[in-house]
């Protein structure tokens, strides 16, 4: 082979990563810890790695843990898709393929701290967030005021319910939980995650808002922030698309101009122009 | 740089002589058509084609190729094709589409399967001899190439003037009969280039294509999209046949054994139902006019954005002919767009 195809890495090539632990969390969502076995990977808030399981295929996931905790990485996959699926019949102590971390659009880590940050979470959309809530909760001081709106569609969806149960908890975090339909196992709120917006409407527009959840979310949250007229370069849209390469080649992510996989997943929003197919 | 004049007869015995060593793919008669193929005797390429049914990405990119060998559940393990070969008879256009590809498959993520192919190549590019039905490339400026080959031949009538570009190009040159070139030979070659700058323009775009990706500014919510999709199949052959485009998928294919495979990267289209789809309910570019005004904003607009404003489509017609309900034409939709945005 050529010298410089030699020199460079191939891009498609997955190294191994064995499971330390899983846990399925509800009926769909199962939570993984792995490692890699050549050593730690260092990853920003918001990057995704794409994972292979050898003979049936590669897909996406999310990042869900934060870079400060140096016990595995995390992440939550959804039974969904073929890989999915696959995934979640495999057992701690298996090997999967990792490629990553990938995504050159992340969570602001730097550029918002000493501001105050909302998180407006929908349903799986909470996964990625995770990875900056901790992140910011690790390095608590670092930050402002704190407020996570968390809106799932059923009472039985909800994962991850030990540490939202903390996060109500606690005194230096403002959490509040939604579900769209009313269930007598739920005395909480009900009703879309935009509904929680007016309960925090005085500080949304002095606020770095992180958005997450699925394609219907964006535009009804994106709504919401207008009519409070919060400028959209403190709003932050991560975006999940169909991938294959993650690397900006194979075309499936794009975005209007944008790759969600490179320039993305997430997004400032007024660094998107016009970008019709973003929500 | 070294330019020499060579017999048509002359070439014929050079290619011969290649064929012994290497892999030549040169165009070739298929019905009344022409595509390229592996050539087996030198009499059978025909450099006076007009235009290949498929254009040659697929030495580079091949329609399904393996990337990685497998064992279920264990490692895995690049793999590269080694095979040095020789790509006869790329025209300008072509070249530059391969250029393109060039650039965009080595910025940032450096694709060694690609890049490793397009090392391995040696490219004799070859000016126009014949018009093809739908070509375009005067009108995108594509008639003619400068660069990215290494060798270009451009027919004068009774011989060939070869201009060797790399070392690999002079490197084949010096195994052939040739004649330094002499300033009238290179006349010659200049009115070829010229003619073809002028004449490869059977599509007459309304404004200079540097201007497409301004005009598509304010065309995304033109009735153009929905009116031309209408009779779309979404078969994707305009993707297929189109040299600059390089949609792909990655599959896993088990071995007989159930404990090996390969990971495969195919052909993918973005004018194909479910190229967007991410979950059993979500399809991103569901309807098919999104998707028409995809593959145009892509030519047109998104890929000249990465590429220092070049436009994505080098005008070789072949989607023109591909396209059953003859709506693939890209001039037609820009310039539509151009009568009715253009001044405003
Ligand atoms: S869009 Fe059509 S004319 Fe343009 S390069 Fe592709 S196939 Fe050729
Ligand atoms: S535009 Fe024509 S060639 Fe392209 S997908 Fe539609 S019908 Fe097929
Ligand atoms: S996932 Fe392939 S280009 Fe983004």
């Amino acid at each position: 082979m050529c010298e410089c195809c030699t020199t460079k890495k191939d891009i498609y090539l997955p190294q191994l990563a064995t499971i330390e632990k899983m846990r399925l969390m509800n009926d769909t969502e199962m939570y993984f810890r792995f490692n890699m076995d050549d050593g730690p990977m260092d990853f920003i808030p918001g990057q995704f790695v794409e994972v292979s399981v050898a003979g049936v295929g590669e897909a996406p996931f999310t990042i869900s843990s934060s870079p400060t905790q140096k016990d595995g990485i995390e992440m939550v996959v959804r039974r969904i898709g073929n890989v999915s699926k696959a995934l979640h019949n495999l057992k701690t102590g298996d090997k999967i393929g990792i490629r990553g971390p990938l995504g050159e659009g992340v969570y602001p880590v730097e550029e918002v701290k000493g501001k105050d940050i909302v998180f407006i979470c929908g349903g799986i959309g909470l996964v990625p967030q995770r990875s900056f809530i901790n992140y910011v909760l690790d390095n608590r001081d670092d930050y402002g005021h704190v407020t996570i709106l968390l809106g799932t569609k059923c009472h039985n969806q909800r994962f991850f319910q030990s540490e939202l149960e903390q996060w109500t908890t606690r005194d230096d975090i403002h959490f509040l939980e939604t579900i769209d339909e009313a269930h007598d196992c739920w005395n909480g709120n009900v009703g879309v995650v935009t509904t929680l917006l007016p309960k925090i409407e005085s500080e949304l527009a002095s606020s770095e808002i992180m958005v997450c959840g699925p394609p219907i979310m964006y535009k009804f949250v994106l709504m919401a922030l207008a009519e409070d007229n919060v400028p959209h370069d403190q709003i932050y849209l991560n975006l999940e698309r169909k991938m294959k390469c993650g690397v900006g080649k194979c075309g499936h992510c794009q975005i209007n101009n944008y790759y969600a996989c490179v320039d993305g997943p997430v997004f400032k929003y007024s660094d998107l122009g016009i970008a019709p197919e973003a929500i | 740089m070294t330019v020499k004049k060579i017999t048509k007869a002359d070439f014929t015995d050079l290619i011969e002589k290649v064929i012994a060593s290497q892999k030549v793919y040169a165009p070739q008669a298929k019905g009344d058509k022409y595509d390229f193929a592996p050539l087996t005797s030198a009499g059978d390429m025909k450099l006076d084609y007009d235009v290949t049914l498929q254009p040659p990405k697929k030495y580079f990119i091949p329609p399904v190729e393996t990337l990685l060998t497998f064992e279920v559940g264990g490692g895995y393990q690049s793999q590269f094709d080694e095979e040095k070969f020789v790509l006869l008879g790329v025209h300008p256009y072509d070249m530059v589409a391969i250029n393109q590809i060039d650039k965009l498959f080595s910025d940032g993520h450096f694709d060694n399967h690609y890049m490793n192919r397009r090392t391995n190549a040696t490219i004799i590019a070859l000016d126009v001899v014949n018009a093809s039905k739908n070509v375009f490339a005067s009108e995108i400026g594509t008639a003619t190439v400068k660069q990215g080959y290494d060798l270009l031949l451009t027919d004068i009538g009774d011989a060939y003037i070869a201009e060797a570009a790399t070392e690999k190009g002079a490197a084949l040159l010096a195994g052939a009969n040739a004649a330094d070139a002499t300033d009238d030979d290179l006349a010659k070659k200049q009115k070829v280039q010229s003619d073809n700058e002028l004449s490869l323009s059977k599509h007459l775009l309304k404004c200079p294509a540097s201007d497409l990706p301004k005009l598509l500014e304010k065309a995304y919510d033109h009735p153009v999209w929905e009116e031309q999709a209408e009779t779309c199949f979404a078969c994707g052959s305009c993707n297929q046949v189109c040299p600059t485009c390089y949609c792909f998928n990655v599959q896993d294919d088990v071995n007989w054994d159930m404990k090996t495979g390969e990971r495969k990267r195919a052909w993918d289209g973005c004018m194909l139902d479910g190229f967007t789809k991410c979950a059993p309910d979500h399809e991103f570019r569901k309807n098919r006019a999104d998707r028409f005004r995809h593959r145009l904003f892509r030519k047109g607009k998104y890929v000249p954005y990465k590429l220092g404003g070049e436009i994505a489509c080098v005008g070789c017609g072949r989607c023109v002919g591909a396209c059953l309900p003859d709506i693939a034409n890209p001039v037609n939709v820009y310039n539509r767009l151009f009568d009715d945005l253009g001044n405003g």
